[in-house]
């Protein structure tokens, strides 16, 4: 196995007296897509706001990027992108000028930046829009820019929480050929779905309920422990065991 | 340095780019100015007034032409004897009948004491209380300026109130309380509207999982404000001085610090009330009731504190305008320096941190 990009031991995260996070142990690896599925309210989005560095853990160890979440937080995000299931660009920017917006926050340098640009949207093929308000732009294209945007500076991990929520099959797919390109990269994704579709294109699941890991593996090994032939199917008896 | 350039110029773009938000920065602040300035004047203009000169000599005509120059008032006729004067104050034309007693002039110079009355119709006391007010100032001042030295006493008490406000002028009441709304309507208001629209569209997740400090993010996001609001107390005191004629007695430098400490203030507040508010609608809503509403009602801009019952004066000392505005007319028409408005300083400075402490535990208590 490769290097571990995300090490998590005995991770927990308590609200008062609710338990958000109930002892999470987990590796992600160097350049592998690892899929954090669970239904809403398993504690996903909490775990992903303590390894970007957004709220500090109640006990436990959480390394990311070879960085400490509880006490080098700036050097985490240094390491990361982030892009939410909100949508993440400003609508009342241009392309370009959110470009120069977030490499201006992550201290990317002019020339870099220039370089970077173009290549982006050669590949998005976004070059006659280049001067273009972000809400002129269609759903699908937006995603995609926001997407590019949140490795733009060449993080070691990208968190996806949601990505594709709300768009169209021939879109998601094609957003997957970005996340397949940026693993080629050499970059690790970390994405959280509830489309079982997509949990089959990820290296490695982790499926959370109520706050623990209830399993890990990767989906055709899931499949067979859970003696199914989808990823629904493991998601249902994972999430209703008593039936 | 150069990210946080970068910040601030996509703040920028955001401003510019809204024309509602260009509308409110810049519109309302002059809009304001001319309506309470030219519109809602609580100050007399072509009073119809009616004299009796009994005496005819050149005292009563300079007073006369005086009166009749200052632009506010009309002379409407000119009575003949003492029984004209009720008719004519009952037809309700003539607000005014002023009255110089016979040898006005010969006893003014001679014995240094003459006698004018004023009889004003008092149907409407208010308007009576400022005509006859002006007319006095007007007196006075012509005393003042062609008998220097001497003193006129008169039949009517002079009011200590209108020392600082010669010819009682609304608007030189109302460019400080202005200046402390506009200042709460950018400063607050557009602050906690900027910071919770990043966090309804979800881009303040993305700034905050970046390298960004909060704290960065904070000032970053404050700094257009600022820089604007100061552009706007500068308009707003320039209007007021060469456009309504309101004296800058203190020190300009002292006012933009005073004015400097009072955005800071309201910023604070600004960011307060975007901690404490999920979305656009909710910190608008707060601002406009919380902020808005008690400044224009509570801070003596429209009504006299003194008038207030008991209850409602005690509130209106939570109000950070109410202090501001005491100092900007201070320093503004009493030429007053920090010695003279160093408590109400204090309390605008107390206020500041007030809000920032609370802010600084919310936003802890959010990320915890």
């Amino acid at each position: 196995m490769s290097t571990k990009v995300i090490e998590v031991q005995n991770l927990v995260k308590r609200f008062g007296n609710f338990v958000a996070n109930d002892h999470l142990n987990f590796d992600v690896y160097e350049g592998e897509i690892f899929g954090f599925l669970g239904a809403n309210g398993a504690g996903k989005t909490t775990a992903i706001r303590i390894l970007c560095g957004l709220s500090s853990p109640t006990s436990g160890h959480a390394m990311v990027a070879g960085f400490n979440v509880k006490n080098q937080p700036e050097r985490v995000k240094k390491n990361i992108g982030y892009m939410s299931q909100k949508f993440s660009l400003y609508e009342d920017l241009t392309i370009s000028e959110n470009i120069r917006f977030y490499s201006g926050i992550y201290g990317i340098s002019r020339a870099d930046r220039i370089e970077r640009e173009r290549q982006l949207l050669r590949n998005l093929e976004l070059e006659a829009e280049r001067d273009k308000l972000i809400s002129s732009l269609p759903l699908g294209w937006k995603q995609k820019l926001a997407f590019s945007i949140a490795i733009f500076h060449k993080p070691r991990i990208v968190f996806l929480d949601e990505p594709t929520g709300g768009v169209d099959p021939v879109t998601r797919r094609k957003f997957w050929e970005l996340i397949y390109e940026a693993v080629h990269n050499g970059i690790t994704v970390f994405v959280t779905t509830h489309y079982m579709d997509e949990a089959e294109y990820c290296d490695r699941v982790s499926i959370m309920t109520e706050g623990k890991i209830a399993a890990l593996d990767t989906p055709a090994g899931l499949k067979q422990q859970f003696d199914t032939d989808t990823m629904d199917g493991v998601f249902l008896k994972i999430a209703r065991p008593d039936k | 340095m150069k990210r946080f350039i970068g910040f601030i110029k996509k703040e920028f773009y955001h401003i510019f780019r809204d024309v509602r938000t260009i509308l409110i920065l810049f519109g309302i602040p002059i809009a304001q100015l001319l309506v309470f300035g030219y519109a809602i004047r609580s100050e007399i203009r072509d009073a119809k007034i009616a004299i009796l000169d009994r005496s005819h000599d050149e005292v009563t005509r300079q007073i006369t032409n005086k009166i009749l120059s200052s632009g506010y008032f009309l002379l409407s006729e000119n009575l003949q004897s003492e029984n004209q004067i009720e008719p004519a104050l009952k037809r309700g034309v003539v607000k005014e009948v002023i009255v110089f007693e016979n040898n006005f002039g010969k006893n003014f110079r001679k014995e240094g004491v003459a006698h004018m009355q004023l009889i004003a119709d008092a149907s409407d006391p208010n308007i009576a209380k400022l005509v006859t007010n002006y007319t006095r100032a007007i007196v006075n001042d012509y005393v003042k300026k062609e008998f220097p030295g001497m003193k006129m006493p008169y039949e009517i008490e002079v009011q200590p109130r209108m020392f600082f406000n010669e010819v009682l002028k609304s608007v030189y009441m109302f460019v400080p309380g202005i200046m402390a709304l506009i200042l709460m309507l950018i400063s607050a208001m557009m602050t906690s509207i900027s910071i919770t629209r990043e966090k309804e569209l979800g881009t303040m997740e993305i700034l905050l999982v970046s390298p960004l400090r909060p704290i960065q993010i904070i000032v970053g996001k404050v700094t257009p404000y600022l820089a604007l609001s100061v552009i706007n107390a500068s308009v707003i005191i320039s209007l007021g001085h060469f456009v309504f004629g309101v004296p800058i007695k203190g020190s300009v430098l002292f006012l933009m610090t005073e004015t400097m400490l009072f955005i800071l203030m309201a910023l604070s507040l600004g960011i307060l009330i975007s901690t404490t508010s999920q979305n656009q609608m909710e910190a608008m809503f707060k601002s406009f009731m919380m902020l808005m509403l008690p400044t224009i009602l509570l801070s003596g801009l429209i009504f006299p504190i003194e008038n207030m019952p008991t209850v409602l004066q005690w509130l209106t000392n939570l109000m950070p305008a109410r202090w501001y505005i005491v100092i900007v007319r201070d320093i503004m028409l009493k030429g007053a320096d920090i010695f003279y408005v160093w408590k109400e300083t204090l309390i605008l400075i107390v206020m500041t941190f007030v809000f920032i402490g609370l802010s600084v535990k919310k936003f802890k208590n959010r990320l915890e």
